[in-house]
C-alpha cells in the first residue's frame, strides 16, 4: 500500500454560480478500501461522476494509475451508481450481457465471466425472467455484478447495501471484502458508518464541497482521541480530584475527561478508594463521532 | 464506434420484437389497403334499385324520365297516393314523388330520403325543364348538345431536360402524400425517442450506461435506433400494403365484374392511365425517391434531437407538455403551409419555408413533384443538415445534464442554463 492508484488534484468543478468541488485533492491508495463520507449534497456524487468521466471537472487533475485519467480508462472502473436501475421489459440475462458488453467485453468472455457470477451469487435461475418480475434486491444483486464483471482496477461503489436485507447485505459485503484481497481498489461511499467502520481501511471527509479530513482510519481515530475513559464503578457517590472531569453518566457507566499532566493510572488511583471498579477502558472515538464532530466544527 | 453499434442494436431490436410493432406493422397496410380499396367496393356495391312513386295529373314529366341503375320510376294513379302515404314499409316504394305542376315538387318518405337520391332527381327534374324551355325559346337540341365542349390543357414544362408533360394534379398528389407521411413519421418517431429517454431516465439505469459510454453516444444511438425502426416499418408498409390490395383484389372483385367494368370505362381509363404515365416521366423519380429519403432522415434527425432533449429533462411523460410546444409548432405550421405552398409552389413562402430547416423535410417534398432548381434543393439540404447538426450539439448539451436530475421540475431558464455548462 506505498502506491497510489487514484490522485485528484485540486479539482474544481463549478454548476454555473453553484461550487460543486473547490480544490478537492484527494489520494487513494492502491488495494484500499476507501471510504468517501460526507453529508448530502456535499459534493461527493460529483466527484464520483468526475472520476467516471460522465462529468468533466473545470480544472484540477486526476492521476489513474500513474497518468492522467483517459478516455480509454473507463473499462479499468466499475461504478455503480447510488441512482441505479435496469430496463423492466428486457431480460436479465440479455440486459447483463448487453451492460457487460458496454464495457468493452468480447461476446463469449462476457457470458463466461456472468454465468460464474449468477451461480455464485444463485441468480442463475433468473437468467430468462424479465427484470419487471424481479425484487428490488434481486435486481440490486444482478446491478452489482455488471458493475464487477469486468474485473476493473477501480470500483466506485455508491451506497451499494440500500436496498438489501441483513443477509444479502452481508452477502455483498463478502464480496467487496474478497475483492479487495484479490487486489482492485474500492471506492465506497455510504452514509452507514457501521459499515465503513467494519470495512474501510481509509476514508475522506467531503463537506460544502471540500475535503475537511482524510487518511488511515486507525490514524483518524488514534487523533481524534480526547484522553477520555469510560468507567463502569460501584459507587453512589463518585468523587473525583479537580484533574479530572465527569463528562457524562449512562446507566452506571461514566464517562471521565482526564485533564492537566494527569495519566490514565492517576485516575485509577483516584477512581479505587470510591468502590470496586467492575470495568475501565479508553474511549476510542467511532467514525460517526468523528463525522459529527468534524462537521459541526467546520 | 462499436459501442454506439450495441446501443443502436438494442434500442433496434426491443423496438421491432415488440407486440404493439408487429400490429401496427400488419394493422397499418390493413387500414392503407382499406382506404384504397373501400370506396371502389362501395362504388360496385351501391346498386341497390329504388323505386320511386311518380304522380302527377298528366304524363309531361313521367313520359320523360328515365330510369338510371339507382331508380325506377313507376307511375301511379291517384287513388293509391293517400294509402302509400299511410303505410310506406308495406310498398315497394323508396319515396313517392308528388308533382303539382312545373314548380311544385314534394318527395314524400318514411324516412330521411338519401342525398343521393334527392339530387339525382332534382338533377333529372330540372334537366327536363331546361330542355322544354329551350325548346320553347326556339333552339334546336341538336345545335344545343353539338355545342358542349370538353377542353383539356396540355402543360409542358420546359425545364433542364427538355420539354415534359406537367401535371397539376400529379404533382399536387405526390407531393401531398410525401409531406404527409414525413411529418407522420417526425411524429411518431421524435415521440418514441422521447419515450425511450424518460424510459431510462425513470428506470434509473441511465447513469449505469454513462458510466460505459459518453451521453452522446446513448443519444445518437437512440436517435439512430429509432430511425431504423421507422424505415423498417415503413418499407413493411410499403411492400404489405402492395401484397394485401393485390391479393384484395382478387378476392373481392372477380375477373368478370372488373372486365365489365373496365369495358364500361376502358376508353377512358387508358387516356387518364396514359396521361399519368406522360406527367410522371415528366418527374424526376429517381431525384424525388432520394430526396424523400433525404427529407426523412433529415427531418427525422432535427427533430428527433430536440425531443431526446425534452425527454432528458423531465421525470414523467405528463411534464413534456410545456417543452413538447415549441417543437410541434413549426410542424404543424409546415403541415398548415402545404395547402398554401401546393397553390403557389414557386412563390416566396414556399421558398422560404423550403429553405428554413424546420419546415423544409415537408414543405420541399411539397413543392418538388412541381419542379424545384437543382441549385435551391441543395441548398436546402445543406441547410436541413447544418440545421440537424446544431439541434443535436444543442440538445446533447441539454441530454447531457437533464438525464442526471432526478426530481428536479426544469424551466427554459434551468435549461439554458444547462446549454452553457462546460465540459
Amino acid at each position: 500500500m506505498n502506491k497510489n492508484l487514484l490522485i485528484a488534484e485540486n479539482i474544481v468543478k463549478q454548476f454555473g454560480d453553484y461550487t460543486a468541488l473547490n480544490h478537492v485533492n484527494l489520494e487513494i491508495p492502491e488495494g484500499s478500501i476507501f471510504g468517501l463520507l460526507g453529508p448530502n449534497g456535499a459534493g461527493k456524487t460529483t466527484f464520483m461522476r468526475i472520476i467516471n468521466q460522465i462529468i468533466a471537472h473545470d480544472s484540477g487533475s486526476l492521476i489513474f494509475d500513474g497518468n492522467l485519467l483517459k478516455r480509454e480508462d473507463i473499462v479499468k472502473i466499475g461504478y455503480l451508481p447510488e441512482e441505479r436501475g435496469l430496463y423492466k421489459k428486457m431480460k436479465v440475462g440479455e440486459q447483463a450481457l448487453y451492460l457487460s458488453k458496454l464495457k468493452g467485453m468480447p461476446h463469449n468472455e462476457a457470458l463466461e465471466k456472468l454465468k460464474f457470477w449468477f451461480k455464485k451469487l444463485d441468480i442463475l435461475d433468473w437468467w430468462n425472467k424479465k427484470v419487471e418480475e424481479l425484487s428490488k434486491g434481486m435486481a440490486q444483486k444482478i446491478q452489482f455484478v455488471v458493475t464487477v464483471i469486468h474485473e476493473p482496477k477501480l470500483l466506485i461503489f455508491d451506497e451499494p447495501f440500500s436496498g438489501f436485507d441483513p443477509i444479502n447485505a452481508a452477502i455483498i459485503r463478502n464480496e467487496i471484502l474478497d475483492l479487495s484481497k484479490k487486489g482492485t481498489t474500492i471506492i465506497l461511499s455510504t452514509h452507514r458508518m457501521e459499515s465503513v467502520e467494519e470495512i474501510c481501511n481509509n476514508i475522506a471527509l467531503i463537506d460544502k464541497g471540500e475535503c475537511i479530513l482524510q487518511g488511515n482510519i486507525e490514524k483518524i481515530k488514534n487523533d481524534f482521541r480526547n484522553n477520555s475513559f469510560l468507567v463502569d464503578i460501584q459507587t453512589e457517590n463518585l468523587s473525583l480530584p479537580e484533574s479530572f472531569e465527569i463528562i457524562s453518566k449512562v446507566e452506571k457507566e461514566y464517562q471521565i475527561l482526564i485533564k492537566d499532566n494527569a495519566s490514565a493510572n492517576d485516575l485509577l488511583k483516584a477512581l479505587l478508594p470510591n468502590g470496586e471498579i467492575i470495568s475501565f477502558k479508553e474511549k476510542i472515538p467511532t467514525m460517526e463521532e468523528i463525522f459529527i464532530k468534524t462537521i459541526k466544527n467546520e | 464506434m462499436n459501442k454506439i453499434w450495441l446501443i443502436i442494436k438494442r434500442e433496434y431490436l426491443v423496438r421491432v420484437r415488440k407486440k404493439s410493432f408487429i400490429i401496427m406493422t400488419i394493422l397499418g397496410p390493413l387500414l392503407m389497403a382499406g382506404i384504397i380499396i373501400l370506396p371502389t367496393y362501395l362504388a360496385m356495391q351501391g346498386h341497390d334499385e329504388r323505386i320511386i312513386a311518380l304522380h302527377e295529373r298528366d304524363d309531361f314529366f313521367s313520359s320523360k324520365l328515365i330510369d338510371s341503375d339507382n331508380l325506377h320510376f313507376v307511375k301511379i294513379p291517384d287513388q293509391e297516393v293517400n294509402s302509400i302515404k299511410a303505410d310506406f314499409s308495406s310498398t315497394p316504394y323508396y319515396a313517392l314523388l308528388d308533382i303539382k305542376d312545373a314548380e311544385n315538387f314534394t318527395l314524400y318518405a318514411n324516412q330521411q330520403v338519401s342525398l343521393s337520391v334527392q339530387s339525382e332527381i332534382e338533377g333529372k327534374l330540372s334537366d327536363i325543364i331546361q330542355r322544354e324551355k329551350l325548346k320553347l325559346a326556339g333552339i334546336d337540341l341538336q345545335i344545343m348538345e353539338g355545342v358542349t365542349t370538353d377542353i383539356e390543357v396540355e402543360t409542358i414544362i420546359i425545364g433542364e431536360e427538355g420539354e415534359t408533360t406537367g401535371n397539376a394534379e400529379v404533382s399536387f398528389g405526390i407531393g401531398f402524400m410525401c409531406g404527409i407521411l414525413i411529418y407522420m413519421f417526425i411524429f411518431m418517431y421524435g415521440t418514441m425517442v422521447m419515450r425511450g429517454v424518460i424510459e431510462e431516465k425513470t428506470s434509473r439505469i441511465v447513469e449505469v450506461i454513462i458510466s460505459s459510454v459518453k451521453p452522446f453516444q446513448l443519444m445518437m444511438g437512440k436517435i439512430l435506433g429509432v430511425a431504423m425502426v421507422g424505415l423498417t416499418q415503413f418499407m413493411l408498409w410499403v411492400i404489405l400494403t402492395l401484397i394485401i390490395s393485390s391479393f384484395a383484389e382478387v378476392l373481392f372483385f372477380d375477373t368478370v365484374t372488373i372486365a365489365t367494368e373496365n369495358a364500361k370505362i376502358g376508353k377512358e381509363q387508358s387516356v387518364i392511365i396514359s396521361e399519368l404515365l406522360k406527367s410522371l416521366a415528366g418527374i424526376n423519380i429517381p431525384q424525388l425517391i432520394f430526396s424523400f429519403v433525404f427529407y426523412f432522415l433529415g427531418g427525422y434527425l432535427l427533430y428527433s434531437a430536440l425531443f431526446a432533449a425534452v425527454g432528458s429533462a423531465v421525470d414523467a411523460e405528463a411534464d413534456t407538455q410545456q417543452f413538447i410546444l415549441p417543437i410541434t409548432i413549426p410542424l404543424i405550421i409546415s403541415f398548415i403551409l402545404m395547402q398554401p405552398v401546393m397553390d403557389n409552389p414557386d412563390g416566396t413562402l414556399a421558398y422560404w419555408a423550403s429553405l428554413i430547416p424546420f419546415t423544409s423535410p415537408i414543405i420541399m417534398m411539397v413543392r418538388l413533384p412541381f419542379g424545384v432548381s437543382t441549385s435551391e434543393l441543395v441548398l436546402s439540404m445543406v441547410l436541413l443538415v447544418i440545421g440537424f447538426l446544431a439541434t443535436t450539439f444543442i440538445a446533447g448539451k441539454i441530454y447531457r445534464t437533464g438525464i442526471l436530475m432526478y426530481g428536479k421540475k426544469a424551466s427554459y431558464k434551468e435549461l439554458w442554463k444547462w446549454i452553457t455548462y462546460r465540459g
